[in-house]
């Protein structure tokens, strides 16, 4: 076991999520260097416009992904429970992607490999800048390791598609279903 | 290369179905930018010669869509539209919110400029290095809701065709018409996610007479780089934190301006602005905030401020309607300004505009210039085949509609509120120009002037970009700040005074405000100024005669608590006179030969010889 007492999750909101993407803007400034949304481990989906869907992993109790993998390139990080990836095994195949539930990691776009959200080693950036604006559709809740499995992270693991059809008749009520 | 720049832009020609790369050295970059700088820049160079000539809504109008270095960068994404625009004849810069300029920059473009006029209706398709030309023939005539919704699932296929394995696929962005667009209807905006739009200068239209659906964009790459990119980041954080303390503005955006406009300030338009002043709790913030709001921050990307704010209707009659905010300018022209003090007609026609494609500013204010000859019997229950009282949603729903598709009484008001009241006043034998509330074929936007309040006298009257209320005049000095948001394509909501070290780590290049405002901004107003006066082909304005306010404007206020009060001509007069001198124009506000000269526009200002000797 790792350091911590308490892992990390990242809770969202999809009701709140405003579409500033400044998520996304913080997570690739902090893994890539540079503003690069398509690569950033957070990816804002606006298939119904004001329906915004922070979309990243949700550490699946199971790690569907990570058992995919024919490489071994995912592992799991024993302290943050963020799936970690091998960047140098990973060969790119994309099973991991076609085994997760909401369709979450992706290849990147530069160099192909697979693209996991590693909670920022334990300290999210997405969710501080979102609460920094006070938007709150991220927020950091702190898991009990010896109560681990005590809620199903994996139930938020969605594909876009699925979560915007709820948020969007939550918001828009039943006339939403002529937008999606 | 230009850093902050993605280095290149995409030219289409629609008539030879022609698309290419084309690049702009550094030293254009550095004197035009980007967005409105650089959309005059390109118009005036391929134009400029036969300005006069050029119909906008022609094939031989240019379709701009830029960027700027800042764009995506900065807070407060933005792209700018431009050409040569329907409603003025003259260069507007107009700029609209959204994912789209982002997207283009990081598929590799800064901009598009799109030539011709295709035969069929189509749109534009990018994707990273990919560029398509792609039938519009099943979107065309289709509201905004549809629109979105089938574009976005046919990208999202090719991109995932292009993409295989990648994971999910994002949806792309996109700018587009809506039906008024496709009629060009002058008042017709280029429209972005549901209710954002580049509402003023008519390009909707320009859009339509293109035969030019949308542009759709999806772009996988990095934003393109930058020259400083550690103090670009430490910029970036401390502008933020500068936005982050816009309480008011990000708690209510400028969704409350409904009502405290008008109760307090005494400068919002109400039925066709023959009043100024209204007291209708109905129409307040919180009512707007409490029963409508279903999303209280909304933004675009890279925005902290997220000052809009989704209505949806939730019961009665209009339920289901859904529109942003709406903001102060959408309550004012599609509440008051029709008569209209109920929330839920109000939001309801916000939404139809949007949908319908329609600048609501522009659009709307032709609605109560309407109902205004309606109500003094010059258009009759004949002339508009039903009645058209203030307040009466439904009949303004019917006369919206009407006009974006040209019919009947629609055809002439498409033409927009000044175009049309020409047209009317000979049709009737009456002057009707005295009821069109616009400056230079633009209605203005909802902050009037005769309070003393609000807006300045010379705000609309002077300025370059006509009735937009984004880009007023008052002092020659300090406006060129907006033309620098404009140019670097941000949000001007936005502003903030690290803006000029930004742009030097970003690009690289030196700037400063001083320079700015002397040389650099000022060259683009000048040249703004000259194609406006330059105008035609159907209206040429005369600035001893138009550059003023509305008519309107000098009428005595009639109700509330400045009741009496009135834009003081006198004041103006000297204002104008002072504004002219400090922009460097004669006494008839046309630019000096000198003043161009020294700026290196002696084309612009062998141009304007043909209107100097004229009186
Ligand atoms: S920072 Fe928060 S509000 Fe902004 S896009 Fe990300 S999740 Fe949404
Ligand atoms: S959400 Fe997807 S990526 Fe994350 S752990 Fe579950 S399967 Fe893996």
């Amino acid at each position: 076991m790792g350091k911590r007492e308490f892992i990390v999750w990242v809770a969202r909101d999809y009701l709140k999520c405003t579409g500033c993407r400044r998520c996304e803007i913080a997570c690739s400034i902090f893994h890539e260097g540079w503003i690069w949304p398509e690569a950033s481990r957070i990816r804002v989906f606006m298939l119904v416009p004001g329906v915004e869907i922070p979309h990243f992993c949700a550490q699946c109790h199971d790690y569907p992904c990570v058992n995919a993998c024919p490489v071994r390139a995912l592992s799991v990080d024993d302290d943050t429970g963020a799936v970690l990836v091998d960047r140098e095994k990973c060969t790119g195949c994309g099973a991991c992607i076609r085994e997760c539930p909401g369709k979450i990691p992706f290849l990147h776009p530069g160099d192909g490999k697979a693209t996991i959200c590693d909670l920022c080693g334990g300290d999210p950036q997405c969710a501080r800048v979102c609460q920094e604006a006070r938007f709150n559709a991220l927020w950091v809740v702190r898991e009990d390791k010896s109560r681990w499995g005590g809620f199903s992270r994996k139930l938020f693991a969605q594909m876009p598609e699925d979560l915007t059809r709820d948020v969007a008749v939550n918001l828009y009520g039943e006339k939403a279903e002529e937008w999606i | 290369m230009a850093r902050g720049y993605a280095g290149k832009f995409i030219e289409v020609d629609l008539s030879s179905e022609n698309v290419k790369d084309i690049t702009f050295n550094d030293e254009i970059l550095k004197n035009y930018v980007g967005g409105r700088g650089l959309a005059v820049k390109i118009l005036w160079d391929r134009l400029g010669g036969r300005w006069e000539t050029i119909d906008p809504l022609g094939p031989e109008n240019i379709f701009l869509a830029l960027t700027g270095p800042l764009t995506g960068i900065y807070p407060g994404s933005r792209v700018c539209i431009s050409g040569k625009s329907p409603q003025s004849n003259g260069i507007i810069g107009s700029t609209v919110s959204g994912e789209f300029g982002n997207e283009l920059k990081c598929a590799g473009y800064d901009g598009i400029i799109v030539t011709g006029r295709a035969e069929k209706p189509v749109y534009i398709f990018i994707a990273d290095g990919h560029v398509e030309i792609r039938s519009a023939e099943h979107v065309w005539g289709k509201e905004a809701p549809e629109t979105i919704r089938i574009l976005t699932r046919e990208a999202r296929e090719i991109l995932g065709s292009m993409w295989r394995n990648a994971g999910a696929i994002r949806e792309p962005a996109i700018i587009y018409c809506g039906p008024a667009g496709e009629n060009m209807v002058r008042t017709a905006a280029v429209m972005q996610k549901i209710s954002h739009a580049a509402g003023y200068g008519g390009y909707g239209a320009v859009m339509g007479s293109k035969n030019l659906k949308a542009i759709v964009v999806k772009g996988r790459g990095p934003m393109p780089s930058v020259a400083s990119p550690e103090i670009v980041k430490i910029l970036l954080r401390e502008v933020e934190r500068s936005l982050l303390e816009r309480d008011r503005l990000r708690r209510w955006g400028t969704g409350y301006g409904g009502y405290e406009v008008g109760a307090r300030l005494s400068s919002e338009p109400v039925r066709n602005w023959q009043e100024e002043w209204h007291d209708e709790k109905s129409f307040s913030g919180p009512k707007f905030d409490f029963r409508y709001w279903v999303k209280r921050y909304w933004s675009d990307f890279n925005c902290p401020i997220a000052c809009m704010k989704i209505s949806v209707i939730k019961a009665g009659p209009y339920k289901g309607a859904i529109t942003d905010d709406p903001d102060y300018e959408m309550q004012a022209y599609l509440g008051p300004n029709l008569g209209i003090f109920d929330p839920d007609k109000c939001i309801y026609l916000s939404a139809l505009m949007d949908y319908l494609g329609f600048s609501g500013i522009n659009g709307g204010n032709t609605l109560a210039f309407t109902a205004e000859l309606y109500e003094k019997g010059i258009l009759t229950r004949e002339d508009l085949g039903f009645d058209l009282n203030w307040g009466d949603a439904e009949a303004f729903e019917r006369l919206a509609r009407m006009i974006a598709k040209r019919e009947g009484i629609g055809n002439i008001l498409a033409e927009g509120t000044y175009r049309a009241a020409l047209k009317i006043s000979e049709m009737k034998g009456v002057d009707v120009t005295r009821y069109a509330v616009h400056v230079k074929g633009v209605e203005v936007g909802a902050h009037g002037t005769r309070s003393g309040l609000d807006f300045n006298p010379i705000g609309y009257a002077c300025s370059p970009q006509c009735g937009d209320h984004t880009s007023g005049v008052y002092d020659a000095y300090n406006d060129t700040v907006i033309v620098f948001l404009d140019s670097a394509v941000v949000c001007s909501m936005c502003s903030s005074n690290l803006i000029w070290d930004f742009y030097g780590a970003v690009t690289g290049w030196n700037l400063t405000k001083d320079e700015w405002a002397k040389t650099l901004g000022r060259r683009i107003l000048h040249i703004q100024r000259a194609a406006l006066l330059l105008g035609g082909p159907d209206i040429f304005w005369r600035p001893e005669v138009h550059d003023d306010n509305p008519p309107r404007f000098y009428e005595p206020l009639p109700s509330g608590p400045y009741k009496g009060k009135t834009t003081d001509r006198k004041v103006f007069e000297e204002m104008k006179r002072q504004y002219y001198e400090a922009m460097g124009w004669d006494e008839r506000g046309i630019p000096k030969s000198s003043v161009l000269r020294d700026l290196g526009l002696e084309d612009v200002d062998i141009a304007l010889e043909k209107i100097r000797g004229q009186t």
